[in-house]
């Protein structure tokens, strides 16, 4: 195909005529310039079918050339990546664009799902709550299959995306969204009043309707005033000034969320560019110029292909030299669809105008006549046709009533540009908490009182001049800033010169010719006509949010943008009410469709959450270690040797701590440090067992409560000195210990003296454990006592290491005689790797938490699957720990009646009978594993593992009454698994229930 | 997202904090007997008001103060924040 580009005219625009650009439309290639959208590129082209409708799958075309448009959604293609729903307003046309129509099949121009539109009595309001109910069976095979296929959107991509997308902060003094002439007069204003002011633009280009409106600001035109306005806040430090940027959510507090698009513009962009960048803006004021949507009359067949709004028409025209058809039509109910006729005439296209009014005397519409443009007045469009696109309409002239035709007309064309007066842009303002007006002026919600530190101005508060909007403007940018910089800088207001247009026709749903019922419709994009909306208010919908939902206007990526209004006052219309009786839907956050990725950002793939990792980490990597996450901190699982699986390597790991001595990273647990002195008594208090006495250099077990009874977490604590402690926490539970530790310090007991703070960072752990353990001790430090008596179980000492101080703890885990020795993170590596040396004697091996957790399950200690968050000390035969002489964190909640009684369950071992079967976590243990359901559950099972002193399966489970059925049969059934396993109840303490070792 | 004023730090996003519950519920006093009513509603109960609420609020990423705001509940408006100790009335 050559570069036909047809519609294209021979001069002007703001394209680069120099660059041309190829794309691929449905499988064809077609050209357009450097500076088109898609859309402009395919007008141009002569190109109005995009795609189908919703349900109907009715021809659809272009109608707007922004964000407001309805129905340009396609699949688009780019470097390999499809991206479904993408509007083709918005997308800037660089060399590599592949795109293709959605929702149709086999083609855009042959759609079978096009039958839909004759069976569309299957398909009326609420038709999802109707049709499809019966037989209730046939939803999920039948109806739901059809109805994705039929209905829906685009398809999204199953590859990960490969783009980079970025989030950044910021904060302002004036955030000013849109900038279009009260946009930049007021970031004008207050930059100069020296606020910082970030001023944000959605299109590529500056200026808002200044862009297309033939005007003069002081004495330049309005587009030469824009550039020298932009050029002037660019050079000032103290404003931030972004195009391409959509802010689409208001939030609390002044907080607004907006995307920028960085890269799809860009040929050849550099690698580290992100696609789009997230921006949360916190902003002390915020002025909302977001302008104003032209509004579409409601006529029959006013949805076909060709058929636009008249600025976005004119908008083609003049920013992308393409002609939106050579032989349009006008029709309006207001003055400002004249500007389109006088800019066509002007570049010597005829147009007819069809206006519903009367007449109008105003100055636009005698400059049009002067034109010698055709003007019908007191006529409407009432009837289109051409399929897949507008060949003739059927004009109208209305009776004085204006709810028929007395005389029809056929007239032929090839587009029709639409006006139905304009709805200014309230959805971030009403995001906010404005509560909205109805103004019988402009026919149109308008911003009333601001809940937020926020301020409409321009066409948004439906100022409807450019001469208001300058003023408004200026006067808000100074007034704003003044209150922020309390600078006195005032900028004057230029003059200015524009159209002078008169009043619009209240008069916006055309009728049907007689009997006729054809469709007109209010919401393009959810094929929303009017029928739809006339059968949910006769079917008894009557709150204006129930009708959206039941009709589905107003939803979806458009959020109403063209078709909020005309919807509001047709419900008005049909139950005789006015509009603001009627009110309106919630305008809901983002005003436009935002890409998943940009909200992701770059928490993706590791990134998702922050990665700790210990000092010894690259030991652990270069060692062959399989790690595994433990909250954010990467451990450890298994030290794979040769061919080993997790079951081998971790069965081995734990066997060699059983046999000989093994060494584990144990720098997540928590620790915190304890100072002050109080800490005696606040330790006391927080923990169910006795800490008063502690005696200095020893470290004691403790059980924490929270205050409903429910055992919180456990760990170890030392006291170091007289008015020191150390902590230790599981790992999981580490960040909210300290914070249960502050609550209580600074809001409970404030006149305690104590102080906390986390040091889980600041010291390397590793536990050494195995019966060799002491010989090893004493190579680690030779000069130091390290016997059974000198350094009991329980006991606590600092040895000399290298340069710095170690603290050693004589504490188990894995129930075997053991120590764990803190340094200072800085030295966490050499000692890992000396004891590694020294223990090559007593052949030492690392083990992972694979291995630590069979240690821990054997020996029956409890850890995160039985401190659950369900479970009470008595549960966990921890009752020995809940002392009877003090109080403490949560004691009051354990006289509790669930709390005591005796049916409560209760920790066991579990051994399979056959000492063969894997018993899986998480099953439920059953009495008789073929009764009736629902089978009364027991318990549960909390860990696993393969026991390596005895060489059979043993898990540790909670069981109703459990320390009564030692002995017992019962069913662990896992139905996910489809597993079931007689196991027998057993002690938890399954290894050395006397705990000899440890104190060995 | 809200912004908080750390009445240590200064004014911070939301994203900082952590949320602590009720700040007008005070523990029951230590070896206090209290009925297992007084206990319950210490435990559990909590008013759900619309409009002027007192909260404990944990600047958990920042200075790990806990402290007190006055926040309504219907519009998110942060009257006023206050250290512990402070009077907040």
């Amino acid at each position: 195909m050559t570069n036909a580009q047809i519609f294209r005219t021979q001069e002007g625009g703001k394209i680069d005529r120099e660059e041309k650009i190829s794309f691929i439309f449905n499988g064809k290639k077609y050209y357009g310039y450097k500076g088109d959208t898609l859309a402009s590129a395919l007008l141009a082209n002569g190109i109005h079918l995009i795609g189908r409708s919703f349900k109907y799958h009715r021809p659809r075309g272009i109608i707007a050339a922004g964000v407001e448009d309805a129905n340009g959604k396609v699949q688009l293609s780019r470097n390999n990546i499809s991206e479904p729903n993408v509007n083709i307003t918005e997308v800037e046309l660089v060399e590599g664009l592949s795109f293709k129509s959605q929702n149709c099949w086999p083609s855009v121009t042959f759609d079978i799902w096009a039958i839909n539109n004759f069976l569309n009595r299957f398909f009326p309001a609420g038709f999802y709550y109707k049709t499809f109910m019966w037989p209730k069976s046939f939803w999920y095979n039948v109806y739901e299959p059809i109805i994705r296929k039929a209905a829906g959107m685009g398809t999204a991509s199953l590859k990960p995306d490969p783009d980079r997308y970025e989030h950044r902060y910021e904060h302002c003094d004036i955030l000013v969204v849109g900038s279009g002439p009260s946009g930049i007069s007021s970031a004008l204003a207050a930059a100069k009043n020296g606020a910082r002011v970030i001023l944000a633009e959605d299109k590529p280009r500056f200026g808002g309707s200044l862009q297309i409106d033939e005007v003069t600001i002081g004495n330049k035109n309005g587009n030469e005033w824009v550039d020298e306005a932009i050029a002037e806040l660019k050079s000032m430090p103290n404003v931030i000034i972004r195009n391409r940027s959509q802010v689409f959510g208001y939030y609390d507090h002044n907080m607004l969320v907006m995307f920028e698009r960085c890269k799809d513009h860009v040929n050849n962009s550099e690698a580290f560019t992100p696609r789009e960048r997230l921006w949360y803006i916190r902003a002390q004021e915020v002025v909302l110029s977001t302008g104003s949507i032209e509004r579409p009359l409601v006529f029959a067949n006013n949805d076909r292909p060709g058929i636009m709004l008249s600025s976005s028409a004119r908008e083609y025209l003049k920013i992308y030299g393409v002609f939106v058809g050579k032989k349009p039509i006008i029709f309006t109910n207001n003055d400002s669809a004249y500007e389109t006729a006088i800019e066509y005439k002007n570049n010597g296209i005829d147009v007819l105008i069809i206006d519903t009014r009367n007449n109008s005397d105003s100055g636009i519409v005698n400059e049009t006549k002067k034109l010698g443009i055709k003007i019908k007045f007191a006529h409407a469009i009432a009837n289109t046709s051409g399929y897949k696109k507008v060949k003739s309409v059927t004009i109208g002239k209305l009776n004085k009533e204006k709810n028929a035709y007395t005389k029809l007309e056929e007239v032929k064309c090839d587009s029709v540009f639409v006006s139905g007066n304009w709805t200014p842009t309230v959805h971030l303002a009403s995001q906010s908490g404005n509560k909205l007006n109805y103004d019988t002026n402009t026919d149109s919600f308008l911003p009333s009182i601001s809940r937020q530190d926020e301020t409409v101005i321009g066409s948004a508060n439906g100022s409807m001049t450019l001469k208001e909007s300058l003023k408004e403007g200026f006067e808000v940018g100074y007034k704003l800033s003044k209150k922020i910089t309390k600078g006195n800088i005032q900028t004057t207001i230029p003059l200015s010169d524009e159209k002078q247009l008169g009043d619009h026709d209240k008069f916006w749903c055309m009728p049907l010719p007689t009997n006729k019922n054809y469709k007109r419709f209010v919401d393009f994009q959810n094929d929303v006509a009017v029928s739809d909306i006339q059968l949910a208010v006769q079917e008894g919908f009557r709150s204006i949010e129930h009708v959206k939902r039941y009709t589905t206007l107003g939803m979806a990526t458009d959020q109403g943008k063209t078709s909020n209004l005309n919807g509001l006052q047709l419900v008005s219309d049909i139950e005789k009410k006015i509009v603001p009786e009627v009110g309106h839907t919630t305008f809901r956050p983002p005003y436009t469709s935002v890409t998943i990725g940009t909200i992701i950002g770059r928490e993706v793939g590791k990134n998702y959450k922050a990665t700790r990792k210990s000092p010894m980490h690259t030991w652990h990597e270069k060692n062959k270690a399989v790690f595994v996450d433990a909250g954010l901190w990467l451990r450890p699982r298994y030290y794979k040797q040769n061919n080993e699986d997790l079951f081998e390597a971790s069965k081995r790991e734990a066997l060699n701590v059983r046999n000989n001595v093994g060494i584990c990273d144990v720098t997540s647990l928590g620790k915190i440090e304890i100072k002050g002195k109080d800490s005696a008594e606040f330790l006391n208090r927080i923990y169910t067992n006795a800490f008063l006495k502690l005696p200095i250099g020893k470290a004691r077990y403790g059980v924490m409560l929270r205050e409903d009874g429910i055992v919180f977490d456990d760990g170890t604590t030392t006291r170091i000195s007289e008015n020191h402690y150390h902590m230790t926490t599981t790992t999981a539970q580490a960040a909210n210990v300290l914070s249960h530790l502050e609550y209580y310090i600074q809001v409970v007991w404030p006149e305690l003296d104590v102080v906390v703070v986390s040091v889980t960072e600041q010291w390397a752990a590793a536990a050494i454990a195995g019966p060799k353990s002491r010989l090893l001790l004493s190579k680690i430090f030779p000069s130091e006592e390290v016997s059974n008596e000198s350094f009991p179980f329980m006991g606590y000492k600092e040895f000399k290491f290298k340069e710095t101080t170690a603290r050693v703890f004589r504490i188990s885990f894995s129930g075997e005689l053991a120590y764990e020795i803190n340094v200072e993170s800085d030295f966490g590596l050499q000692m890992w790797e000396e004891i590694l040396n020294l223990g090559e004697e007593f052949k030492i091996q690392p083990y992972g938490t694979e291995a630590l957790s069979t240690l821990r399950i054997e020996m029956g200690h409890i850890a995160g699957s039985e401190i659950d968050g369900r479970t009470i000390a008595r549960d966990l035969s921890l009752e020995s720990l809940l002392s009877e002489k003090k109080d403490f964190v949560g004691k009051r909640s354990l006289n509790r009646k669930a709390f005591t009684d005796n049916n409560r369950e209760k920790i066991v071992g579990l051994v399979p009978i056959d000492k063969k079967t894997n018993i899986p976590e998480g099953s439920h243990l059953v009495l008789d594993k073929n009764a009736s359901l629902p089978n009364p559950k027991l318990g549960h099972v909390s860990a696993s593992c393969w026991s390596v002193e005895y060489n059979n399966p043993f898990s540790l489970a909670i069981v109703k009454n459990g320390h009564n059925k030692l002995g017992e049969k019962l069913y662990a059934v896992s139905p996910l698994k489809n597993v079931s396993v007689a196991v027998e109840v057993v002690s938890q303490h399954y290894v050395d229930p006397e705990g000899k070792r440890v104190r060995s | 997202m809200l912004e908080i004023k750390c009445p240590y730090c200064g004014r911070r996003s939301q994203n900082e904090f952590s949320y602590g519950g009720d700040a007008t519920v005070k523990r029951p006093k230590l070896n206090k007997d209290i009925s297992d009513g007084e206990w319950d509603e210490f435990i559990y109960y909590r008013k759900n008001p619309r409009g002027i609420h007192l909260e404990l609020w944990h600047h958990t990423s920042g200075c790990r103060q806990w402290f007190k705001v006055k926040r309504d509940t219907s519009t998110h408006e942060i009257v006023k924040t206050f250290m512990i100790e402070e009077e907040s009335q």
